[in-house]
C-alpha cells in the first residue's frame, strides 16, 4: 500500500494531525486508501472510513462527525445543510393513519416527500408508493397497479392506497441487518445509519411493504433542490450504496412538525401524531373509526393504520 | 524448528508445483485469468458507478449474484456426501477422494465470498461484519450467522486439507485422533452452512416463495445431487490425466447415493408445488410465475421446466443400474443434475422469491452484462483456486512428490542444518 | 346549543384572523380571547378565510335589500352568478336555503340563527354531523402546523364547493419510473 494520504477533493476530510507520522496513522490511511479503491472514488477520509456505528459514537463523535459531513455538503452543495441530531421525545410514539376512503390517488404526498426528504432525483427513489386498486377486488396486490397516469384521478371503480414504511413495532427488517445498521428508535421510529449500512439489502427482502429503496447509483440532487433543515437518521443526502426509507420526517416530527406527506395532502387524508396522547387525532382514529393493519398476519404490527373515514 | 522448516519447503514447494506444468495447464491458467481480467474489469465498473449496473432494482434486490451464493453454498456443503461414507463407514474407496471434496468446497466457499462481496454496494465497509472488529448483528441476523458457518467451514476444511496434504509431503502417517473428530465435525458443519443459508431466506415473512419450512430440506437435497455431480466428472478427468486412482465401485456408489438424493429432492419440490398449487392462496402466484408465468411473464417458465425435466431424467439415469454403470449415461446424467440444480437454486429460488414484488409489481429480471462477467471472473477465480490445489495435491497424494522426491537435482530443497 | 349573537362570533373571529398567519406554522398561535368569548369554536380552531371569488363579497354591496329586494322564487339565474352549479342533495335545494335574505354576508341555520361565512362549517354540520365532529378532532379535513401543538384548519368550503361540493378530480402528479428506466446516468457519475 502506499503511504500517502487518501486525497479527499472535498473539504470535508481534515488532515490528520501526524505527529512523527505514527503507525496508526499510517495504518489508518493505508486502509482508507485501500477503502477507497473500493468505493471506485477518490472520496473517502480516513475518518468516514473508520467511523463507527451511530449508536456506539460518544456524543463528541457524533458532532463532530456531523461537522465533516454539514463541510461535505457545503463542499458538494454550495450552501449551508444543518445536520441535527434531535433525539426522540420523551413520551411520544409516533402513529400514523391513511384514509382509503379520501385518498384520491394524486401523489402530491410522494413528491413532497421526494423534495423534503433529498431523495435521489436521478436515479430515481421515490419512499411513498400508491397503488391504484380495483373496488371490485378490495385490498389485493395481484391487481395493483403503481404506474396508473390518467387525466384525472380518482378513476372510477378504483380506490387508492399509498405505501410507505410502517414503522413496525416488530420491524423484519432490522432484525435481518447483519450490522445493526438499522434500528427502531424510542419514538418508534426505524432509522438508517447511512454511514454503516453496508447495502447487503437483505433489509429490502425481509420488508413486506416495499418501504426501503437502494441507491443502485450515485444519487443526484440538484443544489438548489437540496432541502438544508436535515437529520443525521434522516434526510440528510445519502451516499451510493446505501439503503434508504421513510423515517416519517424525523426531522420536522422530532420538532413538533407534521410530516411533509400529512401538510401536503389535499384531501385530508393523512393522519399523524402521538400514540401515547389520548387527545390526539391519530387515537381518536384508531378509537373511532374501522382500522386495520396492511399484512397483519405478518405480525410487524405496524404503527401506521389504514382506515375508512366514512 | 524442524517443523515449521518443513512447512516452509512445503509451501515453496507447493508454489513450485503450481507454477510449473505442461502447456494444457499454462492455456487452461491463462484462459481462467483472461475470465478472471474480464470480471475484474467488469467489477471496477461496477465499484464506479454502483450497482446500477446490473439488473437489480428495488423490486428484485437480489439476483445472478446472490443466486450463485446459493447455489455455491450448495456445492460446498456436498463435500460431506464423500465423507460420510469414509469415515462413518470406514469404506475404503472413497477415502482417498474425500480430499478432492474438501478441496471443492473450498473452491465453493471461495466463490461464495466473492459471490457476497460484489453484491454488497458499500465493500469498503466490509470491515462491519467481520465479528469483533465490527458489529455483527449476531444472534438476530441470519446473515450473521451465515458469515460466521461459512468461515468456519472455510477454516475447517483448509486446515483439513492442508494438514493431510502436509503429512504426505512430510511421509508421516496423519494423525487420526486429530483429523477424525474434525472430519466428523465437518459433517455437521456442512449441513450447517446449508441449513443457515435456507434459513437466510425461509425466515422472511415478507416472501411467501421461500417462506416454507421445508425449504432447508429441499437445499440439502439439492445440494447432495448438484456437488457430486460435479465432482463425477472431475474424478473421472483425474483418473485420465493423473495416476490418482479412484476405482470405478466408487465412483457408482456416489452416483448410487445421487439417485436417491435426487428423488428426494424431487419429492420435496413436488410436495411444495402441490401445497401452493392446490390450496391456491394468494401465495400461488409466485410458483405461477414460476411455472407458468403470471400476467404474460413468461420469462423464468422455460427455465422452471428445464430444471424440473433434467432432475428427472437424472434420477431415472442414476436410478437403472445399468445407466447408472455406463460412462456415457452416467456423465449425461452429471450434466442433467447440475442443470436442474443451478437452474432451481439460482435463478428458480431468488427470481419468484422477489417476484411479483411485496406490491405485487412485477419486474422481469435479466442479468446484465456486468453481472455475467462478473459472475465468469468468481467462478473462474473458483476454478483457479480448485486447479492449483489439485496441481500441487495429486502428486502429493500420490506419493510423487514429498519432501524427498519428486524433484530434479537441481531443484533439491536446501540442505536442512 | 346557544349560539353567540353575530356580532360576539365576528369579533371573535376578527381576534382569530388577528394574524392571519396561517401559511406560517410557528406564529400561529390562538388568541386566549377568543377562547373566552367564542365557545361555539373547539379549543384552538383557526380557520382561514373563506374561498371567495375575488370582489364577491361583501354580498351587500349588490345586495343591499334595497336597489335589489330579494326574490324568493325558485328559478334558474340569467344574469348573475350564471356560474354557480348548484348540485348538493335534493333538487329542492335553493340558495337562500343557506344564504339570508335579510343580511346576504350572512349566511342560515334551519332555525333561522345567522351564522358569518367564516362559521359556514356549523351550517355544513346541520346535515353532516358526523363529518362535523370529525373535523373538530382533526381527522375529517386537512390539518396542518404543529402535531405537539397549535394546528390550522381549514373550513369545509376551503376543499368542497358549498355549491357542488363533490371534491374536485386532480390531474395526479408523475407516476414512479419503471424499473426498466432507472439507468446509469450517462456520462457516468460525478
Amino acid at each position: 500500500m502506499t503511504d500517502h494520504k487518501p486525497e479527499c477533493p472535498l473539504g470535508g476530510c481534515e488532515p490528520s494531525a501526524s505527529v512523527g507520522g505514527s503507525r496508526r496513522e499510517f495504518l489508518g490511511a493505508a486502509t482508507a486508501a485501500m477503502a477507497t479503491a473500493l468505493t471506485g472514488c477518490g472520496t473517502l477520509s480516513k475518518e468516514e472510513f473508520l467511523q463507527r456505528n451511530f449508536k456506539e459514537l460518544s456524543k463528541d463523535e457524533v458532532l463532530s462527525v456531523i461537522d465533516r459531513l454539514e463541510k461535505e455538503y457545503k463542499a458538494k452543495y454550495g450552501k449551508e445543510v444543518k445536520v441535527a441530531n434531535t433525539p426522540p421525545i420523551p413520551g411520544v410514539i409516533f402513529g400514523y393513519a391513511l384514509d382509503l376512503s379520501r385518498c384520491i390517488g394524486c401523489r402530491r404526498c410522494v413528491h413532497a416527500c421526494v423534495k423534503e426528504n433529498n431523495q435521489s432525483r436521478d436515479p430515481e427513489v421515490q419512499w411513498i408508493r400508491v397503488l391504484q386498486m380495483d373496488k371490485e377486488e378490495g385490498v389485493n396486490l395481484q391487481h395493483a397497479d403503481q404506474y396508473y397516469n390518467p387525466e384525472e384521478v380518482p378513476q372510477e371503480g378504483h380506490f387508492y392506497m399509498p405505501v410507505q414504511c410502517q414503522q413496525c413495532k416488530k420491524p423484519p427488517c432490522t432484525k435481518v441487518c447483519p450490522v445493526g445498521a438499522t434500528w427502531r428508535d424510542k419514538d418508534g421510529i426505524v432509522v438508517v445509519d447511512y454511514n454503516w449500512c453496508i447495502g447487503c439489502r437483505y433489509c429490502m427482502a425481509a420488508c413486506p411493504y416495499g418501504a426501503r429503496h437502494f441507491n443502485w447509483g450515485e444519487p443526484h440532487l440538484p443544489a438548489d433542490e437540496v432541502n438544508p433543515k436535515t437529520h443525521y437518521l434522516g434526510n440528510r443526502p445519502r451516499p451510493k450504496g446505501v439503503v434508504e426509507k421513510c423515517t416519517f420526517c424525523i426531522q420536522r416530527t422530532r420538532n413538533g412538525q407534521y410530516p411533509a406527506c400529512v401538510e401536503i395532502c389535499p384531501t385530508g387524508s393523512r393522519k399523524f401524531g402521538n400514540l401515547l396522547d389520548k387527545d390526539s387525532e391519530i387515537r381518536y382514529v384508531l378509537e373511532n373509526k374501522r382500522v386495520f393493519k396492511f399484512k397483519e398476519d405478518l405480525n410487524t404490527q405496524p404503527n401506521f393504520f389504514y382506515f375508512y373515514g366514512v | 524448528m524442524f517443523t515449521l522448516k518443513n512447512f516452509s519447503g512445503f509451501f515453496s514447494d507447493t508454489f513450485r508445483l503450481i507454477t510449473k506444468g505442461g502447456r494444457i495447464y499454462y492455456a487452461w491458467v491463462g484462459f481462467l485469468l483472461l475470465l478472471i481480467a474480464i470480471g475484474a474489469g467488469a467489477y471496477l465498473g461496477q465499484l464506479k458507478d454502483g450497482l446500477i449496473v446490473t439488473r437489480m432494482r428495488d423490486q428484485v434486490s437480489w439476483g445472478f449474484y446472490i443466486g450463485n451464493f446459493t447455489f455455491l453454498v450448495g456445492v460446498a456443503a456436498a463435500a460431506i456426501m464423500l465423507v460420510i461414507p469414509a469415515y462413518i463407514y470406514d469404506w475404503e474407496p472413497i477415502k482417498e477422494i474425500t480430499i478432492l471434496g474438501e478441496m471443492l468446497a473450498i473452491s465453493a466457499l471461495i466463490m461464495c465470498l466473492g459471490f457476497v462481496m460484489v453484491d454488497i454496494g458499500r465493500p469498503d465497509r466490509f470491515w462491519h461484519i467481520i465479528p469483533l472488529v465490527g458489529r455483527l448483528n449476531w444472534p438476530q441476523s441470519m446473515l450473521a450467522w451465515d458469515v460466521i458457518v461459512l468461515n468456519l467451514y472455510l477454516l475447517l476444511n483448509w486446515f483439513v486439507v492442508t494438514y493431510l496434504l502436509f503429512c504426505a509431503y512430510t511421509e508421516r502417517h496423519y494423525v487420526k485422533k486429530l483429523v477424525l473428530p474434525l472430519v466428523l465435525l465437518s459433517i455437521p458443519m456442512a449441513v450447517s452452512i446449508h441449513t443457515v443459508t435456507a434459513y437466510l431466506y425461509n425466515g422472511l415473512a415478507a416472501r411467501p416463495f421461500w417462506n416454507s419450512a421445508i425449504l432447508a430440506p429441499r437445499f440439502l437435497a439439492s445440494a447432495f445431487c448438484s456437488g457430486p455431480a460435479i465432482l463425477l466428472i472431475l474424478l473421472q478427468v483425474l483418473r485420465k490425466t493423473t495416476k490418482l486412482s479412484i476405482k470405478d465401485e466408487a465412483i457408482f456408489k456416489i452416483a448410487e447415493l445421487m439417485a436417491y438424493t435426487m428423488g428426494f429432492n424431487l419429492f420435496l419440490t413436488a410436495a411444495e408445488a402441490f401445497k401452493e398449487l392446490y390450496s391456491g392462496t394468494e401465495h400461488m402466484v409466485y410458483f405461477q410465475y414460476l411455472l407458468f408465468g403470471l400476467k404474460g411473464h413468461t420469462t423464468l417458465v422455460p427455465y422452471a421446466w428445464a430444471s424440473i425435466l433434467c432432475g428427472l431424467a437424472a434420477f431415472i439415469l442414476f436410478l437403472v443400474p445399468r445407466t447408472r454403470t455406463n460412462w456415457v449415461t452416467l456423465n449425461i446424467g452429471c450434466v442433467l443434475i447440475y442443470a436442474s440444480v443451478y437452474i432451481e437454486k439460482g435463478m428458480g429460488l431468488i427470481i419468484p422469491g422477489l417476484t411479483p414484488d411485496v406490491l405485487g409489481d412485477i419486474y422481469v429480471y435479466r442479468p446484465s452484462f456486468t453481472e455475467i462477467a462478473v459472475a465468469a471472473g468468481i467462478f473462474a477465480i473458483g476454478f483457479l483456486v480448485f486447479t492449483l490445489m489439485l496441481k500441487a495435491a495429486v502428486p502429493m497424494m500420490l506419493g510423487e512428490f514429498t519432501i524427498t522426491k519428486g524433484r530434479t537435482p537441481k531443484e533439491a530443497p536446501p540442505q536442512q542444518a | 346549543m346557544r349560539l353567540p349573537t353575530l356580532s360576539t362570533l365576528a369579533a371573535g373571529l376578527l381576534v382569530l384572523l388577528g394574524p392571519a398567519a396561517f401559511a406560517d406554522p410557528p406564529a400561529a398561535r390562538t388568541a386566549p380571547a377568543a377562547q373566552a368569548q367564542d365557545t361555539a369554536m373547539p379549543e384552538g380552531i383557526q380557520v382561514p378565510k373563506p374561498p371567495f371569488s375575488d370582489g364577491i363579497f361583501p354580498c351587500t354591496s349588490c345586495h343591499d335589500g334595497k336597489s335589489m329586494k330579494p326574490n324568493f322564487k325558485h328559478r334558474e339565474l340569467k344574469d348573475m352568478h350564471t356560474d354557480i352549479v348548484l348540485n348538493h342533495g335534493p333538487a329542492s335545494r335553493w340558495c337562500l336555503d343557506c344564504h339570508d335574505a335579510n343580511n346576504r354576508d350572512s349566511l342560515h341555520l334551519a332555525s333561522g340563527e345567522k351564522v358569518a361565512f367564516t362559521s359556514s362549517y356549523l351550517l355544513c354540520g346541520q346535515c353532516h354531523g358526523d363529518k362535523l365532529r370529525d373535523w373538530r378532532v382533526g381527522v375529517h379535513g386537512k390539518r396542518t402546523g404543529s402535531w405537539n401543538g397549535p394546528k390550522q384548519y381549514l373550513l369545509c368550503v376551503n376543499c368542497h364547493n358549498p355549491h357542488t361540493p363533490r371534491f374536485q378530480a386532480l390531474k395526479p402528479l408523475p407516476p414512479p419510473a419503471h424499473p426498466e428506466q432507472i439507468q446509469a446516468r450517462k456520462g457516468g457519475v460525478r
